[in-house]
């Protein structure tokens, strides 16, 4: 296993609750993420990341982890062509923490399997869903950032 | 990004010290301060208050691993930064561009 890790954290003037429902539901990840999260989010369950194009096309899937509501959310990452093969899923780990009058929101990505299409896309992917995000909720735009 | 948290990324960035610290997590996350100050002149002390200012500017973050005390690059700040003023200025460019194509198209139609 590449012992390769991610941490990126970004402080957002807004509630954990407020984090955690921008983070699953559709209607808002949509908005500043171009994407749906669908899963029912209980631990043991699959999740999918699945395109705004109009087809639906998934992006990404996986397995919640660990699910604990507006607090920690932990999910395996793979591919779609992985999907049945989780020996070759990364893992995110996404903590939600109240700082002073802010959240800090920390996602950690790690476990990244050889041979996999995922570790490139990581650096240049979460700094842009995590800035966007932070502008979404505190100005309720999000950046123009897969325009 | 309120304007105290880009005074405190500039400020971190102004420093060489720091951008070369930024540099070796860059090329390997993760790093302990043992590990950074490896090959480097500064002291240990220099080392650690330099990375002490990176994280007050969300620059680094650090995790704890066992009893070791690990640092990673946060590129987020740094992003939102080029969000803001450089892809303001390419939006810019392209709404001066759509402007110009909607004045000869409707120059074409008189």
């Amino acid at each position: 296993m590449n012992n390769e890790k991610f941490v990126y954290v970004t402080y957002i003037a807004t509630t954990p609750e407020k984090v955690w429902k921008a983070l699953l539901e559709g209607e808002l990840t949509r908005q500043y993420w171009m994407h749906e999260n669908v899963s029912d989010w209980k631990p043991g369950s699959q999740w999918q990341h699945v395109a705004d194009d109009g087809k639906g096309t998934i992006r990404l899937v996986g397995e919640v982890l660990e699910s604990v509501p507006n607090r920690r959310l932990v999910l395996t990452w793979g591919e779609p062509a992985d999907a049945a093969d989780k020996a070759k899923h990364s893992r995110v780990a996404i903590d939600i923490e109240t700082v002073a009058d802010m959240v800090r929101l920390t996602v950690t990505h790690d476990e990244f399997k050889p041979g996999t299409d995922v570790l490139p896309k990581v650096a240049s992917g979460w700094p842009r869903v995590l800035s966007s995000l932070k502008s979404f909720l505190e100005t309720g735009r999000p950046l123009n950032t897969w325009a | 990004m309120p304007t105290k948290e880009i005074d405190r990324v500039f400020k971190a960035l102004a420093d060489p010290s720091r951008r070369e610290l930024i540099d070796r997590l860059h090329a390997r996350n993760g790093q302990t301060l043992s590990e950074l100050c490896e090959g480097l002149k500064m002291a240990r002390q220099s080392v650690t208050q330099h990375l002490g200012v990176l994280e007050a500017a969300n620059l680094i973050s650090v995790q704890w691993q066992g009893r070791e005390k690990r640092h990673y690059f946060n590129p987020v700040p740094i992003h939102e930064v080029y969000e803001r003023w450089i892809r303001k200025f390419e939006q810019q460019r392209l709404e001066a561009l759509h402007g110009l194509k909607r004045k000869l198209e409707r120059n074409s139609h008189e």
